[in-house]
């Protein structure tokens, strides 16, 4: 483990012409670690996501990735694509798959950009040769293999778009996972799950982080979640950071408690209850 | 009347709505039907001939009953065959319908009934499969619609005609250079239009394609301006002519052969060219969509944003499509070329976009098959409908419209998937035990 973290985020600013959607925010998250990122609706937490996986271009601030092969990248002077080249991937708010595809060609499409050189560019592909069959049966392999951890095997074939929506959700998981991320970006993976699914998904994400030695972040609000699977949590309130630490510290932050998790008993956030 | 024949429908509303439709036939018959400019020496006149304004309101009024009559009996009819399925065993030939229908597309121009004119007519819906196999990259499986797709028509043909009236190329040089011009101007179109989508993407390809008709048109000192280019190159057997004399220092395919001479030689053998071509393309567009790039295509398609959060970078893979596209609909023009001889703007308006996106349309989005067999009808049914001369179109219109009535996704509107888990599976075993 090193001391410094994977992704070091420095004063992260985003201004929507005269709104301040984000102000001065910094945060980390670690190799091997959940990292959550939590706040009311609004406070700017998916617009952080957006900064982060380049879909915005920070109005200001640092986003350092410490690569273990690439060495350190600032991610706000890439292009979206280029950011999830780097291995910061991430899941969406509200699921985007590639719905008319199956769930097997959406696990494909994620591998991209290892398979492209490998179908030398079309050339060896369409003259089928025997390294990009080699190269096709490892990605297949790849996506069986997430296919078996999601237990999605038995719809590998079914059109993404006509699953149910916990299963959509489990593709997109798996879809993001087939690309070999550093820093796995999940935006509220746990909505619309019921009880039993996000237990599951818990079991999920603590397992991967260790066996793949990936960092997860996470926006959430399921407190239950958030609480029992993170390592650290970052709170978010009208675009500001208004505290840090690790689940115990945030259930007893008076500034949280007042901003998110609900004055009247804090035993409500740790039963889990939805927060107001 | 068999007014108890349906019930869902009650006489009496069949009645009603069959007086609603004569109603307005009438009012749009006294337009259509009742007015009329003749010319006198007075100049031109208009005049009212209101006779036959009440026959199209009968016409229309005894067809619409008898529509609603037969409505209901006839869905009762058809309503069986929604379920049908094609035999378990259809599955199995299906690998063996693509070669299958080359072959029978190979022999076409051999059988005792193929003359001139069905070589020739084959010949063109050949050309248009070609065409709309390219447009379908863009359109059907990137999800890019194009409404200018006749601009790299045109380029390929112009290409084509120029390399080998100006250069003196021959046919084969000439049809490289027409399918990587059009592919070079596509990739030169695709950077500016890249941040544009749906509607505004449509209005710019609209206004390349008008844009390139209209270069052409004017650029009299390099294409001839209206008055076209003529003497294109015919194609060649490996130097072989299909002429009846040999041109200087070459020789003719029947002294070489010992083959009578016969003109329909060289229609036979452009015919067996734009097969090969467009049997490669199919092939090729099929190989395509099992790779990578294929896949980004059509991921494009279904969720560009979803794309970039993988790492792919749509501006290569819409450039991609258009390049690819292109390179077919520039082959396509360069045949065209070849074959007429002759090239002129005309044949390259919007008229020719709208016919190629249609089989594209009609054919179902994406697929091969279906665009094959929409070529067939757009490219064939007028010629059968020759006979009603000033209707044909009508007709034509017509059956477009009861195709995207009963089948809003095309002929062929499902798609196949490019790989699957369980067919991966059960190779996988049969190669563990042999």
């Amino acid at each position: 483990m090193s001391t410094e973290p994977l992704l070091d985020v420095q004063g992260l600013t985003m201004r929507f012409g005269g709104l301040l959607a984000v102000d001065h925010v910094d945060l980390t998250a670690e190799r091997n670690r959940i990292t959550a990122l939590i706040g009311p609706n609004g406070a700017g937490k998916t617009t952080i996501f957006n900064c982060l996986t380049g879909f915005y271009k920070p109005t200001a601030g640092r986003l350092l990735l410490r690569h273990p092969v690439r060495g350190p990248i600032e991610l706000q002077k890439l292009k979206g694509f280029g950011v999830a080249r780097t291995g910061v991937v991430r899941t969406f708010q509200n699921i985007r798959l590639f719905p008319s595809m199956t769930v097997l060609e959406n696990l494909l499409v994620a591998q991209h950009q290892a398979l492209m050189p490998q179908s030398a560019f079309s050339f060896a592909g369409l003259l089928n040769l025997k390294g990009w069959r080699a190269a096709e049966d490892a990605a297949v392999e790849t996506a069986r293999d997430w296919l078996r951890r999601l237990d999605l095997l038995a719809v590998a074939d079914e059109a993404a778009g006509n699953l149910s929506y916990g299963m959509q959700r489990r593709v997109e998981i798996a879809r993001a996972m087939s690309t070999n991320p550093l820093l796995l970006c999940l935006d509220e993976p746990a909505a619309g799950l019921n009880p039993r699914e996000t237990r599951a998904l818990a079991e999920l994400l603590v397992g991967i982080r260790v066996e793949h030695g990936i960092g997860i972040l996470l926006i959430e609000h399921d407190m239950g979640l958030v609480m029992d699977i993170s390592d650290r949590i970052f709170v978010v309130d009208h675009g500001a950071r208004i505290a840090a630490g690790t689940p115990a510290e945030i259930r007893n932050d008076e500034g949280v408690i007042k901003a998110y998790l609900g004055e009247p008993d804090a035993d409500e956030a740790t039963t889990g209850t939805e927060s107001p | 009347m068999a007014a108890p024949a349906s019930p869902s429908i009650p006489f009496a509303r069949n009645l009603r709505e069959a007086g609603i439709a004569a109603a307005i036939a009438m009012a749009l018959a006294i337009p259509f039907l009742g007015l009329r400019t003749v010319n006198l020496d007075q100049g031109l006149v208009v005049q009212a001939n209101l006779r036959y304004v009440p026959l199209a309101g009968l016409v229309v009024f005894l067809g619409r009953l008898v529509l609603g009559l037969l409505a209901a009996p006839l869905r009762r009819a058809v309503a069986p065959l929604a379920g049908l399925k094609p035999p378990a065993g259809a599955q199995r030939l299906r690998p063996y319908g693509g070669p299958l229908l080359i072959l029978a597309a190979a022999v076409l121009p051999f059988l005792p009934f193929a003359n001139r004119y069905v070589i020739d007519l084959g010949t063109t819906a050949l050309i248009y499969i070609l065409l709309a196999t390219g447009l379908n990259i863009t359109v059907g499986l990137a999800g890019l619609l194009d409404l200018g797709f006749a601009a790299f028509y045109a380029i390929g043909a112009y290409t084509c005609a120029l390399t080998t009236t100006q250069l003196h190329w021959g046919f084969w040089p000439a049809l490289a250079a027409g399918g990587l011009a059009s592919s070079l101007f596509a990739v030169l179109l695709s950077l500016p239009i890249l941040r544009l989508r749906g509607d505004y993407l449509a209005i710019v390809t609209l206004g390349f394609g008008e844009i390139t008709r209209i270069v052409i048109l004017n650029w009299q000192s390099l294409t001839g301006g209206p008055n076209g280019v003529s003497g294109i190159a015919r194609p060649t057997l490996f130097g072989l002519t299909f002429d009846r004399r040999a041109p200087e220092g070459g020789h003719t395919f029947a002294e070489m052969t010992g083959i009578a001479y016969a003109p329909e030689q060289r229609l036979i053998f452009l015919y067996l060219v734009i097969l090969a071509l467009t049997a490669l393309a199919a092939y090729t567009v099929g190989r395509l969509r099992r790779l990578p790039i294929g896949r980004a295509w059509e991921a494009l398609r279904e969720d560009e944003i979803a794309c970039r959060s993988l790492g792919i970078n749509p501006t290569m893979v819409k450039v991609s499509a258009y390049a690819t596209g292109a390179l077919m609909g520039g082959l396509a023009g360069c045949v065209f070329a070849a074959r007429q001889g002759f090239v002129s703007p005309e044949s390259f308006g919007f008229m020719e976009s709208a016919t190629i996106l249609a089989i594209v349309v009609l054919g179902g989005m994406g697929s091969q098959a279906g665009v094959i067999i929409a070529a067939l009808f757009i490219v064939v049914l007028p010629e059968l409908a020759r006979s009603f001369a000033d209707y044909r179109m009508l007709a034509f219109g017509l059956a477009m419209i009861l195709i995207m009535i009963w089948k809003p996704g095309g002929l062929l509107s499902g798609r196949t998937p490019t790989i699957t888990l369980s067919a991966r599976k059960a190779k996988s075993m049969a190669e563990a035990t042999s």
